[in-house]
């Protein structure tokens, strides 16, 4: 599905990625760890096309990043961050993204999913950010992508939505979807993902699945088992 | 490309800065015309007006637009569209509505004061043409500085130096620089140094036509043959375009090498 | 009173028998001009038929009054001058004269009016030649409605078109005159009349006047000229409502005035010149009611010109308005209307409440340095030109027009 061999990447002086290599099978869900600042949503990026790598070589599904965005109609990404241009209302904002990538019918049913209605003749800049994550998901999950990239998507949801959200991420991997995840909630990850990958200083630390890691780390559950990783490494 | 310019023209459109600008341009029109009641007059005016303001307007607007839509460029950079044609699209946005106000704020008085019977239709269209020019090549530049800089109060900064660089300081310089050198032949020089200045460079398309008399008062045999013929509009319109183009291609290659 | 009568019907015939009417044509007694001209008698009439005579050098050297039937050609095929006219009471009429010889050492004319008086010249065209019309040391003479056409490329090889030489009280109207050296060139001769001249693309000036004094032209166009007018070295020159326009180039200005004096200048319209008018050594000299327009310089004052005053003219959409070469001022400026002023009348009464400074400080900048003309217009220009409006230090400080006109004068 993905694969990313020799990744580097600085930012000025500030070396993010530094020789990373990764391989994602298609299907499940992988969630990517790590702590501030070592490099999961620039990896993120990378794959996207949004950052331009120094060095290394990135494929989505067979198509290398460089030669193009064409390869982007197989991804749907949700933004770490919502930002939309506060003048559109919702519905046009869809409506916009839809002129932009093709059309679909499942915008509708999400809407729902979301109870999003009320809020469809409201401005972006007037949302909450919650609502405005809500949105953001709806415009995530609508177009039906082999390849789903979430980035922090629990930010700012209520629990009811959170649920929901759960439950469609489980559904898409149901329909054999391959979903990436970075997240900071850890019983998040640890509930939805069916293997991590653990970044630490622009390196992958670790790729299995949470028992693997429980083993590997000697420690009794998930939470423990990641702070000893960064215990370990910052001693 | 075309649909993000229909988004970003559309947005612009709404946004109320594109009805001050216009409103701005249609009083100043009506105040030209009616209270003045001279034509030729209103010309002389507007030209001054445009070639100092049209070149400020298009950076401040062309920067500001760039930092606001930070987010609208984001959201369609992980979208399948190529990067030259998201760039290409919001700077071709910002151009065709800021010239929209122009011609529209402008045009609109001169029509009802009865321009297309008048003589000074030639005048007036070179004049829209050069404001035009001057829209596209200053908000491809404020493109180029934005694009250049994260840090959105270095971004307008610079736009300002470069506004006054290009609209006072560089002919300070290049005056300085010809009374020094007065020995020599210069009206190469003369000539090179207003192509290098697109503000130089409409100003000259203008003088073309308000000033022919006193240019062709000049002894050098290049000036004659520049102000003397058509050779002149040519070439300042060519070099125009060149202003408008290059900076285009920086825009696009710019926007490849940049990280979001 | 039957005698009376009779006397005077007598010497109406006598008058009518000795007056006859000499013709010339191709199947006439007289086959030529010139022998037409001998034949002819004193106060008779000459009638040229329709037809080409080939000829050069006529003679007319009694009075006569020769009339052109239908425009016959008169070709001096290149060899000489054509007509020469040494009697006095000759009058000259529809004649189509070409191919004046061209000399270094001579001036040929197509016609040469020499020492006589009471000429008439009228509806002649002339074609290909090298002078036109010139009169020499003659008086009392008229230039009427004729076309003269030349083909003059450079200064040293060609002619003038109507020239006067020590001739006084002609007058010239009513005639065109293009591509020659100087379209009408006045030397040593006073009191004469140019009216209703146009004179346009000649290579030198539309009208020169040297040495000349108390000569009157009006109503004349000059288009296109190498230079308009140039009025040189004379005195009393009256000039009124003529146009002077599109007089475009280096040295090139609508009117020309060098060691001019006591000269009147009103109601002329300046367009589109490169230098509307320049002067140089010029006194006492009155502008009024004239318009300057779109003219690349109005007036550019050179050298000394003293107590000269410029009242009621219009300045329109000029790239400058006045240049001055030095920064001493003795002429007057009042009650023009400037399109350049930028201020204000608060108490309405048509006359801006601060003084206009016609000098920019640019002007002086051009004048040194010809080349900045191209920042013309710059905003950097206009802020020094502000700054020197404000603190005048180049130009002349008492240089201004205190009484400046807030709407474009009528009369």
């Amino acid at each position: 599905m993905v694969s990313i061999q020799n990744l580097h990447k600085k930012f000025g002086k500030n070396q993010v990625l530094a020789g990373l290599d990764l391989e994602i099978k298609e299907g499940g869900i992988f969630a990517v760890l790590g702590p501030n600042g070592s490099g999961k949503t620039t990896l993120i990026k990378c794959l996207l096309g949004m950052v331009i790598p120094n060095k290394g070589n990135i494929t989505v599904l067979g198509n290398n990043v460089k030669s193009g965005s064409e390869y982007r109609y197989k991804i749907d990404y949700l933004p770490q961050i919502a930002n939309f241009p506060s003048n559109l209302k919702v519905k046009e904002l869809i409506k916009m993204i839809k002129d932009l990538r093709g059309n679909t019918t499942k915008d509708q049913e999400l809407i729902d999913l979301f109870k999003l209605e009320p809020f469809l003749d409201k401005k972006l800049g007037n949302l909450s950010g919650g609502t405005k994550q809500k949105v953001n998901l709806v415009l995530t999950f609508m177009f039906d992508s082999p390849l789903v990239i979430l980035d922090e998507p629990t930010s700012g949801l209520d629990p009811i939505s959170l649920l929901r959200l759960k439950k469609l991420i489980q559904t898409e991997k149901a329909n054999g979807k391959t979903i990436l995840i970075t997240s900071h909630i850890m019983s998040f990850v640890e509930e939805i993902s069916d293997e991590i990958v653990f970044l630490l200083e622009g390196k992958i630390y670790f790729k299995g699945t949470i028992n693997e890691l429980k083993t590997k780390t000697n420690q009794p559950d998930f939470e423990h088992a990641i702070a000893s990783i960064l215990t370990d490494n910052h001693a | 490309m075309l649909k993000i310019l229909k988004y970003s023209f559309y947005d612009l459109m709404r946004s109320r800065w594109s009805y001050v600008y216009f409103a701005f341009y249609l009083l100043l029109g009506i105040v030209l015309l009616f209270l003045n009641n001279d034509l030729s007059k209103a010309v002389i005016t507007l030209m001054n007006v445009i070639i100092v303001l049209v070149p400020l307007i298009g950076t401040i607007f062309g920067v500001m637009y760039y930092y606001n839509s930070k987010e609208f460029t984001e959201l369609l950079l992980a979208q399948p569209l190529k990067r030259s044609s998201i760039f290409l699209g919001q700077y071709l946005g910002v151009a065709i509505s800021l010239s929209m106000s122009l011609i529209l704020g402008l045009g609109l008085p001169f029509i009802f004061y009865g321009l297309f019977m008048s003589s000074a239709i030639w005048d007036f269209s070179l004049l829209l043409i050069t404001g035009t020019f001057l829209t596209f090549i200053f908000t491809a530049l404020a493109f180029n500085i934005a694009l250049s800089n994260e840090n959105k109060i270095k971004g307008f900064g610079y736009a300002i130096l470069l506004w006054l660089f290009l609209a006072i300081i560089y002919d300070g310089i290049f005056l300085m620089s010809l009374i020094m050198f007065e020995d020599y032949p210069l009206d190469k020089l003369s000539l090179i140094g207003t192509m290098l200045n697109p503000i130089d460079l409409s100003r000259t398309l203008i003088l073309l036509k308000l000033d022919i008399s006193a240019l062709l008062g000049y002894t050098g045999a290049v000036f004659k043959q520049f102000f003397g013929t058509n050779f002149g509009l040519v070439v300042s319109i060519g070099m125009l375009a060149v202003w408008v183009i290059l900076p285009v291609f920086r825009i696009v290659f710019k926007a490849k090498k940049k990280d979001f | 009173m039957k005698i009376k009568i009779v006397t005077f019907f007598a010497m109406i015939i006598v008058g009518f028998l000795q007056a006859q009417t000499v013709e010339v044509c191709k199947d006439c007694t007289y086959k030529t001009f010139s022998d037409g001209v001998k034949a002819a008698k004193d106060f008779d009439t000459l009638i040229i038929k329709k037809g080409t005579y080939k000829e050069y050098n006529i003679l007319v050297d009694k009075p006569l009054t020769i009339i052109g039937e239908n425009y016959p050609v008169i070709d001096g095929e290149l060899k000489g001058e054509i007509i020469t006219i040494v009697s006095d009471s000759v009058t000259v009429d529809g004649l189509f004269i070409i191919n004046v010889g061209t000399s270094y050492t001579e001036d040929y004319a197509a016609i040469r009016v020499k020492r006589s008086m009471y000429f008439v010249i009228q509806n002649v065209v002339l074609e290909k030649l090298f002078f036109g019309i010139y009169i020499e040391k003659s008086q009392y003479g008229k230039i009427f409605h004729n076309k003269i056409i030349g083909d003059a490329v450079e200064e040293y090889n060609s002619g003038n078109g109507i020239q006067l030489w020590y001739s006084k009280n002609v007058e010239i109207e009513h005639n065109f005159v293009q591509h020659v050296r100087d379209g009408i060139y006045l030397e040593f001769s006073d009191d004469c009349l140019i009216k209703n001249n146009v004179s346009t693309l000649n290579i030198r000036y539309g009208l020169h006047f040297m040495f000349s004094n108390d000569d009157v032209y009006q109503d004349n166009t000059f288009e296109n000229n190498g230079a308009g007018v140039a009025v040189m070295f004379s005195k009393r020159i009256k000039m009124y409502n003529n146009i002077f326009k599109e007089n475009w180039g280096t040295a090139s200005y609508g009117l020309l005035l060098k060691e001019i004096n006591d000269a009147e200048i009103t109601g002329n319209s300046f367009e589109d010149n490169t230098i509307g008018i320049n002067i140089e050594g010029s006194n006492r000299i009155n502008y009024k009611h004239n318009d300057f327009i779109n003219n690349g310089w109005a007036i550019k004052v050179k050298g000394a010109c003293y107590t000269n005053s410029f009242t009621e003219n219009n300045f329109l959409y000029n790239s400058f308005d006045i240049a001055y070469n030095s920064n001493v001022n003795d002429n007057v400026f009042d009650k023009n209307y400037w399109s350049n002023y930028t201020g204000y009348d608060l108490n309405k009464n048509g006359i801006g409440d601060i003084p206009y400074r016609p000098v920019k400080l640019f002007s002086y900048i051009v004048n040194r340095t010809p080349e900045t003309i191209i920042l013309l217009r710059s905003l950097f220009i206009d802020i020094i030109d502000f700054s020197e409006k404000v603190s005048p230090v180049f130009t002349p400080d008492n240089l201004l027009d205190n009484n400046p006109k807030m709407k474009r004068i009528e009369w």
